[in-house]
């Protein structure tokens, strides 16, 4: 739709616009400077403060730049004398109440308020307001509130309803006494507050201020480095504030790509544990029962003469390295050059075993690639979307705000998952199916778009094919039947079918409620065939998003941390791409494809695998089946682990190496899109660590090879030489590209891909995989009534070992949520300590109402090393992805005496 | 009984935001205010953030959010009451009562009160109660008005 254009003078230039631009953006468009409070162009107009206030010839009053839409001839003045007078005197009223502290306050010399009283000059108030007398609100360790100098913008009011769809805060009272705070004058953490801080990145006065920073320095003695989030796959980016090679804070980057101002509580907050007292600052070697510091050579020396010592004695298949999906790319590349060309083994694995394998089989099988299809940005382009076991706003709490920002704009959300998440609370329809019953659900969808004809033929004839095998299976699903299976009424599945079939554009979003389970591989096919029958892959926003959990496990797939796969999913199998790796690194590739990181423990468990060389993880808390991994670990003849503290895992190592944190070191993550983003050193490492990259290198100098990498970007170059979909990608063009490379991205000039299959399928065709509901192994029983999920919080990554120290350890517990009906029917009140038993193991633990679980549904955590979860999930595993059930494991539940 | 009206209200109103100033006038006419329990399923079965609930509850005079015991009693603390003594009438009425400014005694007799100048200068200090205008007081005279009540 073509807008019309008007045209305007605006401080005697003539600017034209299209109709219903404000005087505002039309001003800023041209270069032209007007003051502005309450106005945010990514939030709701409000047009409260007056500030943006200008003179439009002809008019009798002097109209809000930012709410007035422009007109044909119109001649505004910004600065004329009535506007100058104009806004001193709101500037005057506005400092009337406000606090004369500027002297000390943290935002000094980066307020509103002062800029403007400065480029007014406005020295003092005539007005002598009444000063509020507010108590400073600093109960948690997150965020600071001084509603003293609070200037009732209600840019934080705004994006904590419309951005983050919480509405912790309002205005509450009326005139003098106006405030904005929470219900009933709560502390933020008693009212639903997340903290993710997005309201202190749009706070223009000192009135709301991140805790950790607060008397840590005055902003022009800082320092700011732009890097990435170590956290999620959402791969969110942000500024390091260093202040003499420390990290004193996280500030928002309004450039960043993919979030903008916004983060979670993990990016601005979770950033204490670079300088945590535990880092490891000197390798460590066990010698015999205690660890004891020892210098670089030593411990370096160490490890070459085990490994060598245990290749020689058993064959380079009996060690395996597990490398991490926190590290870089370079330095991921480096450990499967290290596996495969150093130690001589395919045995190279990291922990997107526990998550997306599936998705690397299904996906990859189907569309030709295993990664998300479109940008996240794309979500709210589409008018329907789809969650599929995703816990989104706690999981990848960016993600959601697009979720969220599509909602606004109007698009339909249906989600699928056993418990009322929040998102599912947010969603039009929640299809709150039995835990393990996805494959007859979405055949029951397919089933309602064959039936009804719904599904998008042109699309199934020119770009798929296996279509009669899939439809033949689809139609033994009619939508009463999965009723029955699922537990979903039938209505909602036809209801929710239709509106996928009949969207514009559709999302489907999916993770860890898909992948964790012995189907996990099946249900990825039934989601891809899905999205196949109905066409939505392959457009601007229409697609398929698994979302990533690691900040770089995208990456690590990507470079080769797979013992399937050499980067790029070259697969080691076929003998040509062998011999190209072959040539360049000047050594054979064994051709057999080596064991996954589940297979590696209980190899070692047999005896099969002697040594391990572990990198960034730590299986003995995230692992299925604690028991076996402990045994595994007890049985090594040599493990190594190089880890940025001393994990439950690297308590069983003979030789710990201390590697650096994201902070220190140069590299790039890849996120959940396939973006490729630049991660900037900000500190010298800290004690002795030394980034990953170079401890593998001296490694496998020590080895006797003569690597020379000199840096991350020398190896980026390696990378982009052997690695098609990595081809183009150089540190110089990240640093001229600042929204980052998205792959494929084959040769420097090729601008990268941000979606996939828009032509063809990365495969050619994509193809549809029938695929059957088969009850999960695991099901609740007589003996074993319930059925436990694990998953996660917003607050903690994964172990815990960063999140645990910092101040996100004020969410400690991990406690066992159960249906208030179930604990009411055992006798178990809240905060009694359970014993929670499972085929594979027991644990005690605190119980929990939480009544947004179906009765029979049992959740906890596995962050936390006290309280191992993961003791009670058994390996049985997904016959293709080899990923254990985290999703479904059977358990009973009795009340612990004592 | 209570429950029964909050029923009634949430049933005329549910997944209507717009009905809020309704509601809570519902809910104050029959409690005389309003309960914090009431305002939190109010503001999930209408679908309004409980924050705008507050803010919305707190913006209009003629909501309270705190109940009203049968007596208020309002003790200025205006220039002219305030050079008069009325600051220590204020706490001799404070400790008597044993609650703060806008809260009610336990056996809801009395809500304390605090006003700057009711427009009784030539009287001050002063205490209104209920209606009626009590000038030139000391602690103990205020303190012996409460009997009166
Ligand atoms: S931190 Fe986030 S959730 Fe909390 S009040 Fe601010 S914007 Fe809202
Ligand atoms: S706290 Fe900050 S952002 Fe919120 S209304 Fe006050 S000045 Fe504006
Ligand atoms: S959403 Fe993920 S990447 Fe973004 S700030 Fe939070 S943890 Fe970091
Ligand atoms: S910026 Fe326009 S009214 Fe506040
Ligand atoms: S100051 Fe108390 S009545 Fe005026």
């Amino acid at each position: 739709m073509e807008r019309k254009m008007v045209t305007l003078v605006i401080n005697g230039k003539e600017v034209t616009v299209p109709e219903g631009t404000t005087i505002l953006e039309a001003a800023r468009q041209a270069g032209i400077y007007i003051p502005t409070l309450c106005h945010d162009p990514e939030l709701s107009p409000w047009g409260g403060c007056r500030l943006c206030i200008v003179e439009v010839r002809g008019w009798k009053e002097l109209p809000a730049a930012c709410i007035t839409p422009v007109r044909h001839g119109m001649v505004v003045e910004t600065e004329s004398p009535a506007v100058r007078h104009a806004r001193y005197t709101l500037i005057e009223l506005l400092l009337a109440n406000h606090p004369e502290d500027c002297l000390t306050c943290e935002r000094t010399g980066s307020c509103a308020l002062q800029d403007l009283a400065y480029r007014y000059g406005v020295r003092r108030t005539r007005f002598e307001g009444e000063k509020r007398n507010y108590p400073i609100e600093d109960s948690n360790p997150f965020i600071v509130r001084d509603m003293n100098k609070c200037i009732l913008c209600g840019l934080c009011v705004r994006v904590c309803s419309e951005i983050m769809g919480k509405a912790v805060i309002d205005f509450a009272y009326r005139g003098v006494r106006t405030k904005i705070t929470p219900p009933f004058e709560l502390p933020l953490e008693k009212a639903g507050c997340v903290f993710c801080g997005n309201c202190i990145a749009v706070c223009p006065v000192g009135a709301l201020f991140p805790k950790p920073m607060w008397g840590q320095g005055r902003h022009w003695e800082v320092k700011k480095v732009k890097t990435v989030c170590p956290y999620c796959g959402t791969g969110c980016s942000f500024y390091l504030v260093v202040k003499n090679d420390r990290v004193i804070g996280v500030q928002s980057c309004p450039e960043a790509p993919v979030n903008g101002r916004w983060l979670c509580v993990k990016g601005r907050f979770g950033f204490g544990f670079i300088h945590h007292r535990d880092r490891l600052k000197m390798p460590l070697i066990r010698d015999p029962f205690l660890f004891a510091k020892v210098t670089w050579p030593t411990a370096l020396g160490r490890v070459a003469r085990r490994l060598r010592e245990v290749k020689e004695k058993y064959g380079p298949d009996a060690i395996g390295v597990l490398a991490s999906a926190r590290i870089t790319n370079e330095e991921a590349y480096l450990l499967n050059k290290f596996a495969r060309a150093v130690l001589g083994t395919n045995n190279i694995d990291h922990c997107a075993r526990l998550c997306h394998a599936p998705t690397l089989v299904a996906l990859r099988e189907a569309f030709g690639s295993g990664a998300a299809t479109n940008p996240l940005a794309e979500i709210p382009e589409a008018d329907f979307i789809l969650v599929i076991g995703s816990n989104t706003t706690e999981t990848h709490p960016v993600a959601a705000i697009q979720i969220q920002k599509a909602l606004r704009r109007g698009a339909v959300l249906a989600v699928i998952d056993p418990r009322r998440t929040e998102i599912a609370s947010r969603a039009h329809y929640h299809l709150q199916l039995r835990p393990g019953t996805d494959i007859a659900l979405l055949n029951a969808m397919a089933h309602v778009c064959l039936q009804e004809n719904l599904w998008n033929q042109e699309f199934v004839i020119y770009r798929t094919e296996n279509f009669a095998a899939f439809r033949e299976a689809a139609m033994q699903y009619p939508p009463s039947l999965a009723a029955a299976i699922t537990g979903v009424p039938e209505a909602l599945i036809v209801e929710v079918a239709r509106r996928y079939a009949r969207a514009k554009n559709a999302v489907i979003i999916y993770t860890m409620g898909v992948t964790q389970h012995t189907c996990g591989t099946n249900n990825v096919y039934a989601i891809a065939n899905l999205a196949l029958l109905c066409g939505h892959v392959g457009r601007k926003g229409s697609g398929v998003l698994p979302l990533r959990g690691q900040n770089n496990v995208q990456g690590a797939c990507d470079m080769g941390a797979l013992p399937d796969y050499l980067p790029g999913y070259q697969a080691v199998t076929d003998p040509s791409l062998r011999a190209k790796f072959a040539t360049a690194w000047g050594v054979e590739i064994p051709d057999h494809p080596g064991l996954t990181a589940t297979e590696m423990f209980e190899a070692a468990a047999e005896g099969r695998i002697k040594a391990l060389y572990i990198v960034g993880e730590n299986p003995m808390v995230t692992e299925a089946d604690t028991g076996l991994v402990k045994k595994a670990l007890e049985n090594l003849e040599f493990l190594v682990v190089q880890d940025i503290f001393l994990t439950e895992t690297a308590r069983f190592a003979h030789v710990v190496l201390p590697a650096a944190s994201f902070a220190e070191k140069d590299g790039t993550f890849t996120n959940t899109e396939r973006r490729i983003q630049r991660v900037r050193r900000a500190i010298s490492p800290v004690g002795e660590a030394k980034p990953d990259w170079e401890i593998v290198t001296l490694l496998a100098r020590e080895m006797g090879h003569p690597w020379d990498y000199s840096s991350p970007a020398a190896i980026m170059e390696e990378i982009a030489q052997l690695t098609p979909i990595y081809g183009g990608v150089s540190y110089e063009r990240l640093e001229v590209e600042p929204e980052g490379i998205f792959w494929p991205c084959p040769h420097p000039e090729h601008p990268g891909t941000p979606i996939l299959h828009q032509e063809n399928f990365a495969r050619g065709k994509g193809r549809f995989h029938p695929v059957h509901f088969a009850p999960p192994d695991e099901q609740p029983d007589k003996d074993y009534p319930f059925l436990l999920i694990t998953g996660r919080y917003l607050t903690h990554y994964h172990s815990g070992t960063m999140t645990r120290r910092t101040p996100l350890g004020f969410y400690q517990e991990t406690l066992l949520e159960m249906n208030p009906q179930d604990m009411a029917e055992l006798g178990i009140k809240p905060r009694d300590r359970v014993l929670i038993s499972s085929r594979h193991g027991v644990l005690k633990i605190e119980a929990t109402p939480n009544s947004n679980l179906p009765r029979g549904v049992v959740f906890a955590t596995f962050h936390d090393a006290e309280n191992p979860i993961n003791t009670l999930v058994g390996h049985r595993c997904d016959p293709r992805a080899k990923i254990p059930a985290f999703k479904g494991v059977a358990v009973r539940i009795e009340k612990a005496v004592r | 009984m209570g429950e029964a009206i909050l029923e009634e209200v949430v049933r005329s109103y549910r997944g209507r935001p717009e009905k809020l100033i309704a509601a809570l006038l519902a809910l104050q006419r029959h409690y005389g205010y309003l309960p914090e329990p009431a305002l939190r399923t109010l503001a999930q079965e209408l679908g309004v953030p409980l924050s705008k609930v507050y803010g919305v509850a707190t913006f209009y005079a003629q909501f309270r959010l705190k109940p009203r015991g049968r007596h208020t009693v309002c003790v200025c603390l205006g220039t002219a009451c305030h050079v008069r003594g009325s600051e220590q009438i204020f706490h001799a009425l404070k400790r008597e009562l044993g609650v703060e400014p806008g809260d009610t005694t336990a056996d809801g007799r009395f809500t304390l009160e605090v006003v700057s100048c009711v427009g009784a200068c030539s009287m001050a200090p002063v205490v209104v109660v209920d209606e009626e205008t009590h000038g030139r007081l000391d602690p103990e005279k205020a303190l012996a008005l409460l009997k009166k009540y």
